[in-house]
């Protein structure tokens, strides 16, 4: 355990942007989606009959859960049934990211020959990790009890909400002892978050108890926040906390430092004939995670889909709500409202891809891993935008699947199989200049001012926070203009100008030409 | 091959090269020496283009190393010192990567490297350790048909025996023809290998020539047991007296005065030790940046 304090020092330092980023907005998302409801639905009539239709549609049990009571907080609460599972990745992926990532790239072993306890670093990153829960669910209680909310209520949210990240950092734990490399231990603890959330996807949806119980993510449900709260699955998350930890110091006893304790794969002793190019090399890096963003937005793009319909019926009872929905879309069709607000949710989170495929060419610099290549006949710009076709294309192939998904799974339920697809696939696509405008932020920033490719994660975490709590804030209009997404039309439904299309994609391209420009001229390293 | 003249490289404050002198023919097994921080790698990536000269002219296989990369990086391979993989990608595949990148790979030479330096190609990046990680790009580089080879710390990491296998490749790509130039630290290795050496320090060459003309410059250590005290002795170096007996350095030059020093006051016994390379590597290396060149380096005041 020596130096374990150093070392969380280290953490914090190199984290000091990203950790308080993600605590705060992941404490911050369920109070303005109570507010959100407090405000939609008056009266005790309306909240309950929204309360009843929405819990009675197996779809949204199995991406929320389900409706525990009808109060505006419990709603709330609900409506934010996938935030506790963000937390829960962000808390794993810190977890990997100070052990594994770290031993991976040997900094580790650098610190190890310094007076180091073999665990310091293992500790370091869950003392970091479980701090941020703890940040993230004392804030989310605080920001309940300034509302009015009972205390009762905040306090089992907040620890719900801390303990499934404890969780899943334990997890993370575990899984940094088993495999070689950062990629297997992070495959493995995201196939577990996929497994619980699967699992409560199932029980709920069809009513199994038991199913449900065997779900991490379903404890803190369980702790019926604001609904007569039950305090025992807490001690649950906390045994399973203690244990899984326990497991990973057992386990970090038996293993080398940088080794693991699965023997690792072996590859193809050469090349395949196709492995000629930095293009046919950048496939090869990127591909994976292509799939995985394709095959996760097919799938929640299906279920959102399937519960458009039953959404917007219950909704279409709401005369004030239809007023606020079509003051806010542009448009009388109640699902048309719902679909909108959807593809602009995904949109933000096919930028959040764009951006990171768009900076994997500066961590492959970082990594120096693209001096070699520039050695060789590949020139910079073929190199950089090897990776850049990724960031531009990508995307567009997300959402082009997202499209066909919702289409398919909104068209069974009105039974008209096909019809929405083109439409959707339209309003998807519509995200295309926003999510290049922010993946053509980063290129400029990797060639321009590499240091500061950090930024463009900040700017998509504000814009994500303007499109969210901008409306309820009242943030000034010129503020939420910055956002790109603020001028993408409201599709499916809404009226299409081109003008705002056609800008951002001249701003995207102005911003990827300077960028190239300015990696041509810069030095490498 | 290659020559740079008054090649300058600052980053932010620190100046990295300043002012660097170098020279390669063809055919030749350069030596580039010098203490850590020196500013070879920094050298290495101007001439690969990977850094942008301030100022000073650089030229390479004829061409210009920042305007003309692509075309010069076909005919010339690199191994960095530090070198890192894909984790997911094996050895063989990165071998054939950097090789088919380059312009073409020999296959045979790449499978009789493979067997010599006792790599399992078919292991990823991330299981391979320092030395296994350094030895794939040694391979994909010797393996490839270019002119030119730029070897930055190739050894580090390999065992002795990997080492040897290493000298017993640069001796046969010279026997090819090809022009090499080798950062390193280990002396034993510039000695076998290298036909001219350079050696900068703070960015600065501080010596250039065959390993000949380098000795011609080293010291000879000179221990004596005389009949009388030696007296007043001029042009030695660490000096040291103890009644009749002596013991000195002296430059190549000088010898023949001080032995006749020497002779003058009647010698009973004599010891000498031949010049060797590393006190000339040992003096540059130590010495501070004020006092330039060989002769007054910062050795212990005698007496
Ligand atoms: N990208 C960079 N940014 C800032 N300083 C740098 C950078 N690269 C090198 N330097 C500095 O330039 C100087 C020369 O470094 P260089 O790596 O060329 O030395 P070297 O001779 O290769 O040393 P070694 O034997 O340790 O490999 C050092 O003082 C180093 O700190
Ligand atoms: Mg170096």
């Amino acid at each position: 355990m020596n130096g374990t304090g150093a070392l969380v020092r280290l953490v914090l330092r190199r984290d000091r942007l990203i950790i308080p980023l993600w605590v705060v907005v992941i404490a911050v998302l369920p109070i303005t989606q109570t507010s959100a409801i407090a405000e939609l639905y008056t009266g005790e009539q309306e909240l309950r009959r929204f309360a009843e239709s929405f819990g009675a549609n197996p779809a949204l049990q199995s991406l929320y859960g389900p409706i525990t009571h009808w109060n505006a907080a419990a709603m709330g609460t609900w409506r934010a049934g996938f935030t506790p599972v963000i937390l829960a990745l962000a808390s794993l992926l810190t977890v990997i990211r100070h052990t594994r990532v770290e031993e991976e790239t040997g900094r580790r072993e650098l610190l190890g020959s310094a007076v180091l306890g073999r665990h310091a670093g293992l500790t370091a990153a869950l003392v970091v990790t479980a701090g941020a829960n703890l940040a993230a669910g004392v804030i989310l209680a605080l920001s309940f009890v300034s509302q009015g909310h009972p205390v009762a209520g905040a306090l089992a949210l907040g620890s719900g909400y801390a303990a499934l990240g404890l969780v899943f950092a334990a997890v993370a734990a575990v899984a940094a002892q088993l495999t070689e490399g950062a990629g297997g231990a992070r495959g493995f603890a995201l196939s577990a978050l996929g497994l619980a959330f699967l699992l409560r996807m199932a029980g709920d949806s069809t009513g199994t108890a038991w199913l449900s119980w065997l779900s991490p993510i379903a404890w803190g449900q369980r702790m019926r926040p604001f609904a007569g709260e039950v305090w025992w699955p807490l001690v649950l998350s906390c045994a399973v906390t203690v244990l899984l930890t326990a497991v990973a110091y057992v386990l970090a006893d038996r293993r080398d430092v940088a080794g693991g304790l699965l023997p690792p794969r072996l590859g193809p002793a050469g090349a395949a004939a196709g492995l000629t190019s930095a293009f046919a090399l950048a496939w090869r890096l990127h591909r994976g995670t292509l799939a995985a963003w394709c095959v996760g937005v097919g799938l929640f793009g299906a279920v959102t889909g399937a519960a458009t319909k039953a959404a917007t019926d219950t909704m279409a009872g709401n005369s004030q709500l239809m007023a606020i929905m079509v003051a806010l879309g542009g448009t009388t069709d109640m699902s048309d409202v719902f679909l909108a607000g959807l593809v602009g949710i995904f949109g933000i989170g096919v930028a959040g891809y764009a951006v990171q495929a768009a900076l994997r060419v500066r961590a492959e610099e970082v990594a120096q891993r693209g001096e070699p290549l520039l050695a060789t006949a590949v020139s910079r710009v073929g190199w950089a935008a090897s990776h850049l076709v990724f960031a531009l294309l990508g995307p567009a192939v997300t959402l082009v699947v997202l499209g066909v998904c919702v289409g398919v799974a909104y068209g069974a339920t009105v039974g008209d199989l096909f019809g929405h697809v083109p439409r959707l696939v339209g309003a998807t696509l519509a995200q295309l200049p926003a999510v290049w405008t922010l993946a053509a932020l980063a290129i400029a920033l990797f060639g321009l001012a590499p240091r500061l490719v950090g930024v463009s994660w900040a700017a998509l975490a504000v814009f994500l926070l303007f499109g969210q709590v901008g409306a309820v804030l009242d943030l000034p209009q010129p503020l939420l203009d910055l956002s790109p997404f603020s001028h993408l039309p409201k599709l499916p439904g809404g009226e299409v100008s081109a003008l705002p299309l056609v800008v951002l994609t001249a701003v995207a391209a102005a911003l990827t030409a300077a960028g190239l420009y300015g990696f041509r001229r810069r030095d490498v390293g | 091959m290659i020559s740079v003249s008054g090649l300058t490289k600052t980053f932010g404050r620190t100046r990295a090269l300043d002012g660097l002198d170098l020279a390669v023919q063809p055919g030749e097994v350069h030596g580039f020496l010098g203490p850590n921080g020196a500013g070879k790698s920094t050298t290495i990536r101007v001439l690969l283009g990977l850094l942008r000269a301030d100022a000073g002219e650089v030229r390479l296989l004829g061409g210009d190393p920042w305007k003309d990369a692509v075309e010069l990086h076909r005919r010339l391979a690199y191994v960095p010192g530090d070198v890192t993989l894909w984790p997911a990608l094996s050895g063989g595949e990165v071998i054939d990567l950097l090789g088919r990148l380059r312009g073409g790979l020999n296959r045979t030479r790449k499978n009789d490297l493979i067997e010599r330096f006792a790599l399992d190609p078919r292991k990823k990046g991330r299981a391979y350790s320092k030395g296994n990680r350094q030895k794939v790009a040694l391979v994909a580089a010797l393996a490839s048909d270019v002119e030119l080879l730029l070897l930055d710390e190739p050894t580090s990491g390999l065992d002795p025996l990997m080492e040897a296998v290493f000298t017993e490749c640069v001796a046969e790509a010279r026997g090819q023809g090809r022009t090499i130039l080798l950062s390193s630290h280990i002396l034993a290795e510039v000695e076998k290998l290298c036909d001219r050496v350079s050696i900068v320090r703070d960015g600065r060459t501080v010596e250039t020539g065959t390993l000949a003309e380098l000795r011609h410059l080293t010291r000879t250590s000179i221990s004596a047991e005389l009949a009388a005290p030696p007296g007043d002795m001029d042009g030695v170096h660490n000096l040291r007296v103890d009644g009749t007996r002596v013991s000195f350095e002296v430059d190549g030059d000088r010898l023949d005065e001080a032995l006749r020093h020497l002779l003058a006051r009647g010698v009973l016994s004599l010891t000498s030790r031949p010049p060797t390379l590393e006190e000339l590597f040992m003096r540059h290396y130590r010495s501070t940046p004020d006092h330039d060149g060989y002769g007054e380096s910062r050795e212990e005041p005698v007496r």
